[in-house]
C-alpha cells in the first residue's frame, strides 16, 4: 500500500497549515490554515485505517472530524465577521488587547 | 424487541398478547390525566353521559376484561388438552446492566390467568359503581386516573414473568393506594391514614427487596451451573421455582432466608398479623377504593406472591414436612386476631376491613398447610363476595344513612327501605360465613379440610374457630345495619355529628363527596333512606349472583373440580390416578398415614414418566403428590426426584383430599352456633336491652378488660406509635441532643481555647520569624519570574500559536525519542 506517501502528504499539509496559522495576519486565511491541519489529520486517520485493512473506525473518525470542522468554520467565520464590524479590520496582530 | 422462545407452542392470540391487558389501563391512565378534565358531561335525551375521563377508565377496563376473558378461554382450552402444562413465557429485554439482564414479560399459567380475569372484572364493576358514588367529586378525574393505574399495577404484577416486574407492579399499587386512600386529603385523618398505609407496607417491602436479591442471585448461580442461561435470567419466576425445587443442599439455608424475607413483604402487603394495622385505617378512602383494595387487588398481592413463588416457601419453610411453619402460624394468628377485632367496631367498613384481614389469614394459612389450590380458590371467591359487601356498605351510606358509616348511630332497620342492597348483603355475608353451597364455603371448607388432612391439627381448630367468629360478627353487622329499629340518619334524623371522633371517616367520605353535589338528585329533599340508583345496584347484584356462582367452579361436594384442573400447575406428566376416589384415601378421622401410603402404592404402579397421548382428556384426578409418613414422596419437591426429559419441575406436588360431609360437619356446626349465638345476643342486647348483658363491660372487670383490649386493637398501634416510633425516635433525639450539648460542645470549646493558646505561641515564633520570611521571599520570586515571562504574554495570537505548536513538536520529539 501507499501508506507512506499518504503520511508524507499529511505531514506536508500539516506543516503548511501550521505556517499559515503562525505567519498569516488575515483571520480568514488563518481559519483556512486550520482547515488544512484538520485535513492533514484526516489523511493520517485514513492512511492508518487502510494499513489496518480498511478499519471502519478510521473512516468514521474522519467523517466525524469533517462534521466538527464544518461547525468550527461556521463559528470562526461568525467571529471574524463580528471582529470586522467592530474594528473594520481582520488583521490578527491588531487584536492584542483583552478588551472589546 | 426480541421475544424469547417459549417452552411450548403458544396456543392462541389472546395468550400470546396478554401483555395488552395491563397495557391498556396504563395508557388510559395517561389519557385520563391528559384530557380528562376537558371532557364535559353530555346530555343525550334523558341520560347524562359522564365526562371527566371516567368513561376512558371504564372503557379501558372493559377492554382488559375482554382480553382477559379471551385469554382465560384459550387457557382453559389449552389446560384441558394437556397433562403437562409449563407456564407460557414471553419476555422482552427492558434494560441491561453489567451482564444482568432485566426483562419485562408475561408468564401465563392458571394462576395468572385466573388473577387477570378477576382483577379486570372487579375493576370494571367498581369503576361503574364509582360513576354514581363519586358523582360531582372535586377530584373526579384524578380518582378515575388513579383507580385505572391501580388496576394496571395489579395486572402487571400478576402477569409478571420475573421478580423485578413483580416489584414494579407491587410498588405501582403501593403508590396508587396512597393516592386513593388519601383521596380527600383535606381532612388530616385521611392523609394520616394514607401515610400509615404507605409506610406500613413499605416496612414489609424491605423484605421483598432483600428476599428478591437473596433468591435471584442464588438462582442465577444455579442457572449458570446447570447451563440454562439461554432460557432464564435469575429473576425469572419459573427459574426461581425450579431452583428451589431442585433440592440442591448447598442452597438450603439460602432458600429459607429468602422465604422468610419474602414472607415479611407478604405480611406487610396482605395485612397479616403484626402489620395488619394499616388495613382498617385504609377505610378512609372512598368506598369503591376500599372495595377494590380489599377484594382483588393490593391486599391479595401478598397472598399472590406466596402462591406465585410457592416452591421457595414450600422448600424454605418445609411445608408438609414439619408440624408448624412460619406462614401457617402467621395466617392462623391473623384469622383469630382480626376476627375478634371485628366485634368491637361500630363502623361498618371497619368490620369488613377486619373481616378481610381474617380471610387473608385463611388464605395464608391455607398456603402454609400445603393447601395451595383451596387458598388460591379462596382468593377467587373472596374477591366477589367481599367486593359485594363493601359496595353494599357504600350503597347504605350513599342512600340510607346519609354518608355515615356508623352502624350504631345511623343505621338499623334498613332492610325494608333498601331491599336489593339487603338481599345482596345477606347473600354475600352467607358466602363469607361459609354457609353450604355459597361460594365461600367451597374454598374455606377446603382450606380447613386440608389443614386437618395434612395433619395440622392446630390450624384445623383455628379454621373452625375462625368460621364461628366470622359468622358471629357478620350476624352482628347485619343486625345492626339492616334489622332492628332505625336510628339516626336511617330514621331520617340528620344531625351534624361531624365533630365526633370516630365518625370522622364517614363524615369525610360523605362531605367531600356531598358538598359538591349540585345535582344529587335524591338528596335534595333529604327524603330519608331509600334504595340506591341502578348504577350502584347493578354491580352489587352481579357480584351477589357471583357470590353463589363463583364457587361452582370447584365444588368438591358436587364433584366439580374445574378450577383445580385449570389453575393448578401441572408440573409433571400426570396420569389419571383412579385410586383417589376409593375408600380410605384422605380420610383423616382414622389414621391417615396408612391410608395415604396405600394410595401411594397404587399410584406408584401407574408411575410417572410416560405421558398420555396428546389431546387426551384427563378426568379430574388427584395427581400431583402423595404423602407417606408425613412426607411428600415421589414427585416434585422431593429430594432426588428428576423430572423426565423436556419437562421441568416448577411447582411442588399438591396433596388433595376427598371431600366428605362428615369432615365438613365441625365447620358447619361452628357456623350454625355462631349464627344462633350472635343473633340471640343482638336481639337481647340491642333490642330488648337485657339487663344482664347491657353494661356488662362496666360491671365485670374481666369483660371490661377484654373489651378495652380489643377496643384498643391489642395496643398494637400504641406499640408502633408510642413505643417503637417514640421509643426509638425520641430517646434517640434526646441522646443526640445530650451528646451535642456536652460532648460536641465540649470538644468545640476546648478546641477553641487550645487554639487560642497555640495561636499566641505560633504568632511569635512561626509567623513573625519563619512565615514572613517565606512570604517576602516568594513575593520576590514571583516578581522575578513575572518579569522573565512577561514577553511571552504579548497578546499576539500568532505568537501564542507558535508557542503552542513548538510545545507540541517538542512533546512529539520527546515521545519519539522515548519510544525508540
Amino acid at each position: 500500500m501507499l501508506v507512506n506517501q499518504f503520511l508524507l502528504l499529511g505531514a506536508v499539509l500539516f506543516a503548511i497549515g501550521v505556517y499559515g496559522v503562525i505567519a498569516r495576519k488575515n483571520a480568514v486565511l488563518v481559519l483556512m490554515s486550520i482547515e488544512l491541519i484538520l485535513n492533514a489529520v484526516n489523511m493520517n486517520l485514513i492512511a492508518f485505517a487502510l494499513r489496518n485493512g480498511g478499519d471502519a473506525a478510521g473512516h468514521t473518525f474522519a467523517l466525524y472530524i469533517i462534521a466538527v470542522a464544518a461547525a468550527e468554520v461556521g463559528v470562526g467565520l461568525a467571529l471574524v465577521l463580528l471582529v470586522y464590524r467592530n474594528r473594520r479590520s481582520i488583521a490578527l496582530d491588531e487584536l492584542s488587547e483583552m478588551k472589546g | 424487541m426480541n421475544a424469547s422462545a417459549s417452552t411450548s407452542a403458544v396456543p392462541g392470540w389472546f395468550l400470546d398478547n396478554a401483555y395488552l391487558i395491563p397495557l391498556i389501563p396504563a395508557i388510559a391512565f395517561v389519557a385520563i390525566l391528559a384530557v380528562g378534565k376537558r371532557i364535559p358531561d353530555l346530555r343525550v335525551g334523558r341520560f347524562t353521559v359522564p365526562g371527566g375521563g371516567s368513561l376512558i377508565g371504564i372503557a379501558s377496563m372493559v377492554g382488559s376484561l375482554v382480553l382477559a376473558a379471551g385469554a382465560a378461554l384459550q387457557w382453559i382450552d389449552y389446560a384441558d388438552g394437556h397433562s403437562y402444562t409449563a407456564p407460557i413465557r414471553r419476555t422482552w429485554v427492558w434494560w441491561q446492566s453489567g451482564g444482568i439482564e432485566i426483562g419485562l414479560g408475561q408468564q401465563i399459567d392458571g394462576l395468572s390467568v385466573m388473577a387477570l380475569l378477576l382483577v379486570a372484572f372487579i375493576s370494571t364493576l367498581v369503576q361503574i359503581y364509582s360513576l354514581e358514588y363519586l358523582k360531582g367529586d372535586r377530584r373526579y378525574t384524578h380518582f378515575f386516573a388513579a383507580l385505572t393505574l391501580f388496576s394496571s399495577g395489579m395486572l402487571v404484577m400478576v402477569l409478571a414473568e420475573n421478580m423485578v416486574q413483580l416489584i414494579l407492579g407491587w410498588e405501582l399499587m403501593g403508590l396508587c393506594s396512597f393516592m386513593l386512600i388519601g383521596h380527600w386529603w383535606e381532612d388530616g385523618a385521611n392523609s394520616r391514614a394514607s401515610l400509615k398505609a404507605f409506610f406500613t407496607v413499605r416496612t414489609g417491602d424491605v423484605g421483598l427487596l432483600v428476599g428478591t436479591a437473596i433468591v435471584a442471585l442464588s438462582a442465577q448461580k444455579w442457572i449458570n451451573a446447570n447451563g440454562l442461561q439461554d432460557q432464564y435470567s435469575g429473576f425469572s419466576i419459573e427459574a426461581i421455582s425450579r431452583w428451589a425445587l431442585a433440592g440442591d443442599p448447598q442452597y438450603k439455608s439460602v432458600i429459607t432466608w429468602g422465604a422468610v424475607a419474602l414472607f415479611i413483604a407478604a405480611i406487610g402487603k396482605s395485612g397479616q398479623f403484626p402489620l395488619h394495622t394499616w388495613l382498617p385505617d385504609a377505610m378512609a378512602g372512598p368506598t369503591p377504593v376500599s372495595s377494590l383494595l380489599h377484594s382483588s387487588t393490593m391486599v391479595v398481592a401478598g397472598v399472590f406472591l406466596v402462591a406465585r413463588i410457592y416452591p421457595v416457601f414450600f422448600e424454605g419453610l418445609r411445608i408438609l414436612d414439619t408440624d408448624v411453619n412460619f406462614i401457617a402460624v402467621i395466617g392462623g394468628v391473623t384469622i383469630i386476631v382480626a376476627a375478634l377485632l371485628a366485634f368491637v367496631q361500630t363502623d361498618i367498613k371497619k368490620v369488613l376491613a377486619y373481616s378481610t384481614v381474617s380471610q387473608l389469614g385463611y388464605m395464608m394459612m391455607g398456603l402454609g398447610v400445603g393447601a395451595w389450590t383451596p387458598a388460591v380458590f379462596h382468593i377467587w371467591t373472596h374477591a366477589f363476595f367481599k367486593c359485594c359487601l363493601f359496595l353494599c356498605a357504600g350503597s347504605v351510606a350513599h342512600s340510607g344513612s346519609h354518608h355515615s358509616f356508623d352502624m350504631k348511630k345511623d343505621m338499623g332497620g334498613l332492610a325494608r327501605k333498601m331491599p336489593v342492597t339487603f338481599v345482596c348483603w345477606v347473600v354475600s355475608s352467607m358466602a363469607l360465613a361459609g354457609v353450604p353451597f355459597f361460594a365461600g364455603w367451597y374454598s374455606k371448607d377446603e382450606i380447613i379440610d386440608f389443614a386437618g388432612a395434612n395433619q395440622y391439627w392446630w390450624f384445623f381448630g383455628i379454621g373452625i374457630a375462625g368460621a364461628f367468629l366470622t359468622t358471629a360478627y357478620m350476624t352482628r353487622a347485619t343486625y345492626l345495619t339492616f334489622l332492628g329499629k332505625p336510628r339516626g340518619a336511617a330514621a331520617g334524623i340528620h344531625e351534624d355529628s361531624h365533630g365526633d371522633a370516630h365518625a370522622a371517616h364517614g363524615a369525610a367520605d360523605a362531605h367531600a363527596a356531598h358538598d359538591t353535589h349540585d345535582s344529587h338528585d335524591d338528596h335534595g329533599a333529604h327524603a330519608g333512606p331509600h334504595e340506591s340508583p341502578w348504577l350502584i345496584k347493578a354491580p352489587i347484584a352481579i357480584l351477589a349472583v357471583l357470590s353463589i356462582a363463583a364457587g361452582l367452579l370447584n365444588a368438591p361436594a358436587l364433584n366439580i373440580f374445574k378450577f383445580e384442573e385449570w389453575v393448578e400447575p401441572k408440573a409433571e406428566p400426570v396420569l389419571l390416578d383412579t385410586g383417589y376416589a376409593s375408600e380410605g384415601t384422605g380420610d383423616y378421622p382414622e389414621s391417615s398415614k396408612e391410608a395415604h401410603s396405600e394410595g401411594a402404592a397404587r399410584s406408584a404402579l401407574v408411575s410417572a414418566g410416560e405421558e398420555p397421548a396428546e389431546g387426551e382428556k384427563k378426568k379430574p384426578g388427584y395427581p400431583n403428590g402423595r404423602i407417606e409418613e408425613g412426607k411428600l414422596t415421589g414427585k416434585c419437591g422431593t429430594p432426588g426426584y428428576v423430572p423426565p426429559e423436556g419437562k421441568a419441575c416448577y411447582a411442588p406436588g399438591i396433596l388433595h383430599h376427598k371431600f366428605k360431609w362428615v369432615k365438613a360437619l365441625p365447620a358447619l356446626a361452628a357456623v350454625v352456633i355462631g349464627l344462633l349465638l350472635s343473633a340471640a345476643f343482638c336481639v337481647l342486647y340491642y333490642q330488648r336491652r337485657n339487663r344482664r348483658l347491657v353494661g356488662l363491660t362496666e360491671r365485670n372487670a374481666l369483660a371490661r378488660a377484654g373489651y378495652k383490649f380489643l377496643w384498643n386493637k391489642y395496643y398494637l398501634d400504641h406499640l408502633y406509635e408510642k413505643v417503637i416510633v417514640r421509643g426509638v425516635a425520641h430517646p434517640l433525639a434526646r441522646a443526640m441532643y445530650w451528646v451535642n450539648q456536652n460532648i460536641l460542645d465540649g470538644i468545640v470549646n476546648g478546641a477553641g481555647r487550645t487554639g487560642r493558646k497555640v495561636g499566641e505561641i505560633t504568632y511569635k515564633v512561626v509567623d513573625q520569624g519563619l512565615v514572613d520570611g517565606v512570604v517576602n521571599g516568594s513575593g520576590a520570586a514571583a516578581r522575578g519570574t513575572g518579569s522573565a515571562l512577561r514577553p511571552t504574554q504579548s497578546g499576539k495570537v500568532s505568537q501564542y500559536g507558535a508557542l503552542l505548536f513548538a510545545a507540541a513538536a517538542l512533546a512529539a520529539l520527546i515521545l519519539v525519542l522515548v519510544n525508540s
